[in-house]
């Protein structure tokens, strides 16, 4: 059947089972925009800025495991999405990212709102593509969904041309995809797992690091059911938490720069690290001279290129998390024998684990103000865990990975590798609409929220009742927190010495503003935030020279935190 | 250390840029590059010649593996191989000169291309080895420029690297 380049747009959405798109419309969506409207089928969230419609469907895609899409125009709508995209690709996120161009004839031209987005996107997406030709577009959107969600996820551009868009050709959508140059492994090699299992057993002080892949991969069962079995200690990565559940006896909680004391302790002192769906981040390794000089270490990871990049490892395995780890649970289940062994062996360490949760577990000092870390506890509390959690960067987004515990997969939505500050609010929104239902929370500081705060028009708009938890310290608290350490307590730039009254401005927006002044108000005025059904801002000034610790300075070995 | 890559890829618009973008980007080096169509008009092949040390080659030939459009990379430090380049040199040609270079291109078994006047423009082709010899060689009668391709290469004997058609490569999706 003959199509339009915009039909058949819309009916590859559909066949791809996309439900949502978040979208900012300008002269090169005209063609689409207009299909669109007669598609009721997909919910089409128009946001306030294109950097909120790519953390949106960034934030839908984290929460929901789908592929999240979003559709902007040319020129300036699609730079703006480079930040998004670049969160997404550092955090293995698959989302696919249609921009629309000017003319074909025009390309290259210097034309009004042209940019070479294909060009500025190359280094930041997994691939991307320039429709030429309406005959290519079904094929290449097929593509474009594949590649995002299989082998590591990841954002794809799709730049469509706007006389492409008006092209009328024939349409059948692609039932399968053939890429011969794209083939990623799920099957982890049978020999080096069992090497991994033999090494595992015959250590005495082993420990499991997981990170982003146990979530991406759904190997969040599977992870239980191996650190179980032995009797594993199980620190997280940022993006690793929520992988498995923050609550259970054997998590000694994040590991890195603001880890645990334990995990921190446990990792440097190893003889067995086994590394799944982790990649050996500069903030979760410290100083790699000096990270875990007695370990061998085994590492599980669906991108070769992760293996071996900063750490040297000594069991590489390439493979989908999820099918290796049930693979590692077989073959432990052939070695029963050395089991009992085993247990034994790593009595002393679990022991000595033990030790270092009780003699410096995460804690901070009350004094006159309201503390930050109490606030995060007391969100866990009342949400008892089952609420989705977005965060902004910096302490507010340490300040929750320590205190809060992430008890189950996909519920935590903060930008781990590029560290993007303004990310939390779109996720939260994209999260929520994926979810009308649960309790999604940004827990932000006064800083961040202020990168993308137009987007509460947005949730005002679409009946999106998020909670945005201000932790309104007047600083850019994790960069003071630095200057306070290095650079002599100059505060210089980190100081708001302005900042809007969060709560008037929610109101401005016919939004609700709550603001908490003191210790006993936070429960009851949390309660009645949670409860009601709008989109909500919680100005909660706190001390405003807290800070986040433990903390290992740049470049330092893992084992020398500064606990105060 | 220095390693000769040969990388094919999809014979599509952007590809180059990929390839020379991810080096820049991760900032590994690129001492010379030659792509061109191979037999295969969907596919092309770059010979790329790179250094570095054991983990930064690792490095590279895994993100080189890691582009989409990139369908086999092969380090010829795995295999033996043949690799030659070309170069064309223009240099001084005046009288007392021009029975000199003639020999020079003569004992090197190369051709002169170009003639004027006062110069001479030479073809050679070769390994690395040869074509330093040569270029010393040239140097003291006065070399004007210089263009060279950078080295191809291919493995020797009946090794060929080709791709495995028809086996499902590409992931596939229903």
């Amino acid at each position: 059947m003959k199509k339009t380049g915009s039909q058949i747009f819309v009916e590859c959405l559909k066949m791809e089972g996309v439900d949502t798109i978040f979208c900012y419309p300008g002269g090169a969506t005209l063609n689409i925009t207009d299909v669109l409207s007669q598609s009721p089928e997909i919910k089409q969230i128009v946001v306030r800025h294109e950097q909120g419609a790519v953390h949106a469907s960034d934030g839908y895609a984290r929460a929901t495991g789908k592929v999240g899409v979003c559709l902007v125009t040319s020129g300036p709508g699609a730079t703006n999405t480079v930040t998004g995209i670049a969160t997404a690709y550092m955090d293995s996120i698959p989302i696919v990212v249609f921009t629309c161009q000017v003319t074909t004839m025009l390309i290259g031209n210097d034309a009004f709102q042209e940019a070479d987005i294909v060009g500025i996107t190359r280094p930041c997406t997994k691939h991307n593509y320039l429709v030429k030709d309406v005959k290519d577009l079904a094929r290449i959107i097929k593509e474009a969904f594949y590649l995002a969600r299989s082998g590591r996820p990841g954002p794809i551009l799709v730049d469509i041309p706007k006389d492409v868009s008006a092209q009328v050709c024939d349409f059948k959508y692609p039932e399968k995809v053939f890429i011969r140059s794209y083939q990623p492994t799920y099957v982890g090699h049978a020999g080096q797992i069992k090497r991994a299992v033999k090494l595992i057993l015959s250590s005495k002080r082993p420990i499991l690091y997981t990170g982003g892949g146990i979530i991406s991969s759904g190997a969040s069962q599977e992870l239980i059911k191996l650190a179980e079995k032995l009797s594993l200690p199980v620190t997280n990565t940022l993006m690793g938490l929520g992988g498995f559940p923050g609550n259970h006896k054997q998590f000694l909680g994040m590991l890195g720069m603001h880890g645990t004391y334990a995990a921190n302790m446990a990792i440097t002192n190893s003889d067995a690290i086994i590394a799944i769906g982790a990649r050996f981040d500069d903030r979760a390794t410290g100083n790699t001279d000096a990270f875990a000089p007695h370990a061998q270490i085994i590492h599980v990871d669906i991108d070769p290129t992760s293996i071996s990049k900063s750490i040297k490892v000594h069991i590489p395995i390439v493979g989908d998390s999820k099918n290796v780890i049930k693979k590692m649970l077989e073959f432990i289940d052939d070695e029963k024998d050395s089991i009992k062994d085993y247990k034994e062996g790593i009595k002393d360490w679990l022991e000595q684990i033990e030790k270092w949760k009780k003699q410096y577990p995460l804690t901070y000092s009350k004094g006159d103000r309201l503390k930050p870390q109490y606030v995060i506890e007391r969100i866990y509390a009342l949400t008892k865990g089952d609420a989705i959690i977005s965060t902004e960067v910096g302490q507010n987004q340490m300040w929750t990975a320590q205190f809060y515990k992430f008890l189950k997969p996909r519920t935590i939505l903060t930008s781990g590798g590029l560290g993007t500050m303004g990310y939390g609010f779109p996720a939260a929104i994209g999260a929520q609409v994926a979810f009308p239902d649960r309790l999604v929370i940004d827990i932000a500081g006064d800083g961040s929220i202020q990168m993308n705060i137009q987007e509460l028009a947005t949730a005002v708009q679409f009946n999106l009742p998020v909670k945005v938890v201000i932790l309104n310290n007047g600083f850019l608290g994790m960069v003071r927190q630095w200057q306070e350490l290095f650079y002599g307590k100059r505060y210089t730039w980190t100081h708001m010495n302005f900042a809007p009254d969060f709560v008037k401005l929610a109101q401005a927006y016919n939004a609700v503003g709550y603001r908490i002044e003191k210790e006993e108000e936070v429960d009851k005025i949390l309660k009645e935030a949670f409860a009601n059904k709008r989109p909500t801002f919680i100005d909660v000034p706190v001390d405003p020279e807290e800070g986040v610790y433990p903390m290992v300075p740049a470049g330092a070995a893992l084992r020398d935190m500064l606990l105060v | 250390m220095r390693h000769i890559i040969s990388v094919l890829v999809e014979n599509e618009f952007g590809v180059l840029s990929r390839v020379a973008g991810l080096f820049s980007g991760r900032g590994f080096n690129i001492e010379s590059l030659c792509v061109a169509e191979t037999l295969d008009p969907t596919i092309s092949s770059m010979t790329i010649v790179t250094s570095g040390n054991d983990t930064i080659i690792e490095q590279i030939l895994k993100q080189l593996n890691k582009l989409i459009n990139v369908i086999k990379v092969t380090d010829f430090r795995e295999m033996d191989y043949v690799s030659r380049e070309m170069v064309l040199v223009k240099v001084n040609a005046e009288e007392k000169k021009r029975e000199e270079v003639l020999r020079m291109v003569e004992i090197f078994r190369g051709k002169i291309i170009d003639v004027s006047p006062k110069t001479y423009t030479l073809l050679i082709t070769g390994d690395e080895d040869k074509i330093k010899a040569f270029l010393e060689l040239l140097k003291p009668i006065g070399i004007k420029e210089l263009v060279r391709t950078g080295p191809v290469a291919i493995a020797r004997g009946e090794k060929v690297i080709k791709i495995k058609e028809k086996q499902s490569k590409g992931g596939e999706d229903g």
